[in-house]
């Protein structure tokens, strides 16, 4: 028997598979697909203070092997999620989820992030500096290594659990960012957020998304991911939760030798409903291929 | 897995595929399926024209690549598919001349709730509108079923001349899907309450990724979970 647990912070999975945030919900409605109890965790839906509808549609095109969305952070506001949201959650999943928090200042970030430590069913914070389509927060906060730092900082000394720092792509480098919110307490990293880009409608000669500019994931972007793992790993002492284009049990190897303690999958649950599941029941059989007993070894070890 | 049984030409650039597999989760006239298609990274959304028994038929246009691939689908072609999406037509408020509305591939999820007012012993009477007398499909269809069938054309080239409010019907309720244009007249055109069913460019379509979301009076929703039918009172324009 393989060992497929992996530990966060202090936190034990049963396995390294997280549906990403923004792809999967606040987990409950998969639940019609399959028993959700199987997850290593779920990142839930970003999270904001206030509710947000987010931007108008069409906010999705297709792309080769991925796709763009430019939804915006739609929730219902901190306060539903923990009044109506997770309540339903818990009574399908019986084990940790990672908050998402996102806002548009400090205050907001911090606010948010303090409500949801509250809550038991959550058992780490993700922190998205990175979304790139808000204007005036998210990735606004994300490019400048001072920000990341000082909200980092000031939602650290509010809430209790594990805090990991989502961290995007969109920068010139990647390590300035990871070292910023390591100087500001985080406890971990999570990376990538999705990369921007945009697609044009020929017919029109328009931008198909309303808001011109999009996020990129899927499949395309693995490469660009597990490029930036590797390399925080080497820049920073945090644990890691890699993702950006994971589709296999294949990739979690992937990205877990590259530096990842856990990993999440995001467009790929678009697609396949069932791909988490698909991918935790694949992995004992992919590990035993490449000679893996216990993944918890293998964190980093393309570095040695 | 679903298998192709057969794919035809019913109309200009317009197609229906029968295909068998489990519809079991298909409950409501007006739901939706979401199929994968080698090659391309979205699932395709298409309506369901009708189903029973294992047993689902598709009506679809050719749109982009992907509905150009599917037209080129022969008989067996094995597809993943996903089934029973959105919420569909709600028969209960049909009252007892329910007039259905449907304009191009808006036609086809009117095949299913037609067929099934008719069982429930409805007076049904049916709009369908074309551009074109060349893009007509499914008039015969209907009739067959019982409904009293109006066809309209935009450019006179078949039945009456114009677009489906140029139909004046009784109703008890109304039925509508197609373009939002359409939608809109017919919300300006026809009194009374009904239910309107709407498209989006889908990311999922099961309610995950939020991409597809509305504003409506009764709050934020979801056109591929929580639609695509929406109550007429409920729409903002």
């Amino acid at each position: 028997m393989v060992d497929t647990s992996v530990t966060l912070s202090g936190l034990r999975l049963d396995n390294p598979v997280i549906p990403a945030s923004g792809t999967f919900g606040f987990g409950y409605e998969f639940n019609d697909f399959y028993d959700i109890d199987i997850l290593g965790s779920i990142a839930l839906k970003g999270t904001t203070k206030e509710a947000r509808f987010g931007n108008p549609t069409p906010r999705i095109a297709e792309c080769t092997e991925g796709l763009l969305n430019s939804v915006g952070l739609q929730n219902p506001s901190v306060e539903k999620v923990v009044k109506e949201e997770l309540p339903k959650l818990k009574k399908v999943f019986h084990k940790k989820a990672i908050a998402n928090v996102s806002g548009f200042s400090v205050d907001e970030y911090v606010y948010t992030a303090a409500m949801l430590d509250k809550e038991d069913v959550v058992g780490l914070i993700e922190l998205n500096v990175s979304c790139p389509n808000v204007h005036a927060g998210g990735m606004s906060f994300g490019v400048e290594p001072a920000k990341v730092e000082e909200v980092t900082r000031a939602v650290k000394s509010a809430v209790k659990k594990p805090l990991y720092v989502k961290l995007t792509p969109n920068v010139s480098d990647i390590t300035a960012t990871a070292k910023a919110a390591e100087r500001g307490g985080a406890d971990g990293l999570a990376l990538i957020n999705t990369l921007l880009g945009m697609r044009l409608d020929l017919k029109k000669r328009k931008p198909i998304l309303a808001n011109v500019k999009g996020g990129f994931s899927g499949r395309a972007v693995f490469p660009v991911a597990l490029r930036m793992v590797y390399e925080v790993y080497e820049a920073v002492s945090l644990p890691i939760i890699g993702m950006g284009g994971v589709s296999s049990a294949e990739d979690v190897l992937e990205m877990m030798f590259a530096g990842a303690s856990a990993v999440e999958v995001g467009a790929e649950n678009l697609v396949n409903p069932y791909a988490c599941k698909d991918i935790i029941e694949d992995l004992p059989r992919v590990m035993q291929k490449y000679g893996v007993e216990k993944l918890s070894e293998i964190i980093g070890e393309a570095h040695q | 897995m679903f298998e192709v049984l057969t794919n035809r030409n019913i109309a200009k650039n317009v197609y229906e595929m029968t295909l068998s597999g489990d519809v079991s989760k298909i409950t409501r006239a007006g739901q939706f399926v979401n199929i994968k298609i080698d090659g391309l990274f979205l699932r395709r959304p298409i309506s369901v024209c009708d189903y029973g028994e294992n047993y689902l038929k598709i009506i679809y246009k050719v749109v982009g690549k992907g509905t150009e691939k599917m037209s080129f689908m022969q008989k067996g072609t094995k597809l993943d598919i996903l089934t029973g999406l959105g919420n569909g037509y709600d028969l209960s408020a049909a009252g007892d001349k329910p007039l259905l509305i449907g304009g191009g591939v808006g036609v086809p999820p009117l095949y299913n709730l037609a067929k099934k007012l008719i069982a429930a012993g409805k007076k049904v009477s049916v709009i369908l509108g074309f551009n074109t007398a060349e893009e007509i499909f499914y008039e015969e269809e209907f009739r067959a079923l019982g409904a009293d069938v109006y066809v309209t054309t935009a450019d006179g080239s078949y039945g009456i001349k114009g677009f489906v409010t140029a139909v004046k019907a009784e109703h008890s309720y109304v039925y509508a899907c197609g373009p939002e244009p359409m939608l809109k007249a017919v919300y300006n055109a026809f009194d009374g309450a009904g239910e309107y069913s709407f498209e989006e460019r889908m990311g999922c379509g099961f309610g995950a990724c939020m991409g597809c979301t509305c504003k409506t009076k009764y709050g934020n929703k979801r056109i591929c979970k929580d639609g695509p039918v929406l109550k007429k009172e409920e729409i903002i324009w």
